[in-house]
């Protein structure tokens, strides 16, 4: 990915930390100091208990692949580059969030298949995270 | 619950021939089908108290439509929750009824994506319609390609892996579709297709492709409902709602389950209100977006055991002549899609339970029950799911 042409993302002061870690090559996730569980896409509240204090934690940064296909047609700017692999990845804490597996052939892709985040900058704001086998 | 069994009826409705309309606008289209679904029941302008539409590009749909009618409904319902936003309007109208508040309810929708060249399945971030995504959930998911299709093939993916589902027994979906949209000279498609051209066709995101997806199509319709007193008046038999449920199903914070759609919230509550159980079923009409959908929802519904879709649809079953056919009007896959169309799905078992097609090859043979399940969103992401138990006297 030379020239960053997909949507960029929205950041505001309720997901700046994730996009922080980002840059610093961290995947922060979130979980509720009350009820202890984990939550993705970040928010500000906990989905799960209402009453709990949200506090940012580092996510291992491993996962397996939950699901995943391989994206053959997209008219969006910046997915018109060939086959790429949608998944989504289940990390080791137990959520799951969106990501493409990158680095390896997309048809080689399996559910199940274990891989690791790795950070991809779209611009001098924004890094973002993707995930390849794991190796 | 209070018992809302036949508390109101479908009495009168339309469905606009138009599968390409580039010389007419959404609330024109709506407004041709709500005189036309008037003018069925027997009914007039006047009539009309409740409101009920949903709209992917008019604002405010209801205040618009209502001002191009010249319409003052007392009650208005601009629910969206996408193609099941129809079901939702339906059970919403119904308690409107039962509760005094309104005698006679139109629903009614329109859409013209094929006209406007929209990309629905695979326009990716264009689909959501706004430049900037919004902070979450858009900003962390749309920098990764989502598109409509590829939140269906996730599920059929998945389906795939756990249970052994195939490429065929989605295709026999599409296939069996087709040949109900034979029969129907509206349809969009017609000519058959067999499980193994679904296979064959071009792959549009692993593992659905070109066949496993809807068309795109213009189009739009109406539905007239009314409360018992009203009905008794009408042109038609009526149609009687026995029951409505409604649900969402979404990432639940990253934790839940996905493979569990909304229809398993529904489907048996829908049941139990109506007092009727699947096997008493004539026909269903499912939201066919794409071919898992229906697989996926038949599964959740509890038609089959969840895993088992896929020998479910096969041999024949779905088809007309079949034990349970489904999507006679040859569903989203081939007769239309004008973007939502959980509307069409009313239509097509109203006409069914009037016995419109009566000796012809597309009737259901003495349809008494029909099962509506409205699927709206994407399933991977976020979607509804709305039952509704039809049924004649």
């Amino acid at each position: 990915m030379t020239e960053w042409k997909r949507p960029l993302p929205t950041i505001t002061g309720e997901t700046m930390p994730y996009w922080e870690g980002c840059r610093r090559g961290e995947l922060l996730i979130q979980r509720c100091q009350d009820c202890h569980e984990y939550q993705f896409y970040p928010r500000g509240i906990c989905a799960n208990c209402f009453t709990g204090k949200i506090k940012w934690v580092k996510a291992s940064g491993k996962g397996a692949v939950w699901t995943f296909t391989v994206t053959r047609q997209n008219r969006t700017p910046g997915f018109d580059t060939g086959p790429y692999v949608l998944a989504l990845v289940e990390l080791e804490e137990g959520v799951k969030m969106f990501s493409n597996i990158v680095e390896c052939d997309p048809f080689e892709v399996r559910i199940g298949m274990p891989v690791e985040v790795t950070f991809v900058k779209a611009n001098s704001q924004v890094t973002t995270p993707f995930f390849r086998p794991a190796g | 619950m209070v018992d809302l069994r036949r508390a109101a009826a479908i009495v009168g409705i339309y469905e606009h021939p138009a599968r390409y309309a580039p010389d007419k606008s959404e609330l024109q289209i709506q407004a041709e089908s709500v005189i036309k679904a008037l003018e069925d029941a027997g009914l007039s302008k006047k009539d009309v108290d409740g409101l009920f539409s949903s709209s992917m590009s008019v604002r405010m749909a209801n205040l618009s439509l209502a001002d191009y009618m010249d319409l003052y409904p007392k009650h208005l319902d601009d629910t969206s929750v996408g193609g099941a936003s129809f079901e939702f309007h339906l059970g919403h109208a119904v308690s409107a009824i039962a509760s005094g508040r309104i005698d006679v309810a139109v629903i009614t929708y329109s859409t013209l994506p094929r006209s406007g060249g929209i990309s629905i399945g695979t326009g990716g971030a264009a689909r959501l319609g706004a430049p900037r995504l919004n902070p979450a959930p858009d900003s962390f998911e749309e920098l990764y390609g989502l598109t409509t299709v590829g939140l269906y093939a996730m599920l059929a993916q998945r389906h795939m892996h756990l249970y052994g589902t195939t490429s065929e027994q989605l295709g026999e979906i599409a296939a069996a579709t087709r040949s109900h949209a034979a029969l129907n000279p509206q349809a969009l498609y017609r000519d058959p297709i067999t499980p193994q051209d679904v296979v064959n066709s071009r792959m549009i995101s692993d593992p659905l492709h070109l066949l496993d997806c809807c068309v795109i199509s213009d189009g739009g319709g109406a539905v007239v409902l009314a409360s018992p007193e009203v009905a008794r008046s009408c042109r038609n038999t009526p149609v009687w709602v026995l029951s409505q449920a409604e649900g969402v199903a979404h990432q639940g914070a990253g934790r839940r389950d996905l493979m569990n759609l909304a229809a398993a919230q529904t489907g048996g509550p829908a049941m139990a209100a109506a007092g009727v159980t699947h096997d008493d079923f004539d026909m269903a009409m499912i939201y066919d977006s794409f071919t898992i959908t229906v697989l996926m929802t038949l599964e959740d519904l509890g038609f089959c055991k969840k895993g088992e879709g896929g020998q479910f649809v096969s041999g024949g079953r779905i088809r007309l002549g079949g034990e349970l056919p489904i999507n006679t009007d040859g569903g989203g896959l081939s007769s239309n899609h004008p973007g939502m169309r959980g509307l069409f799905l009313l239509l097509e078992s109203t006409r069914q339970l009037r016995g419109q097609f009566e000796g012809t090859e597309r009737q259901v043979p003495n349809c008494k029950l029909a099962l509506v399940h409205g699927t709206g969103g994407t399933l991977a992401a976020r979607h509804s799911g709305g039952t509704v138990v039809l049924a004649r006297d």
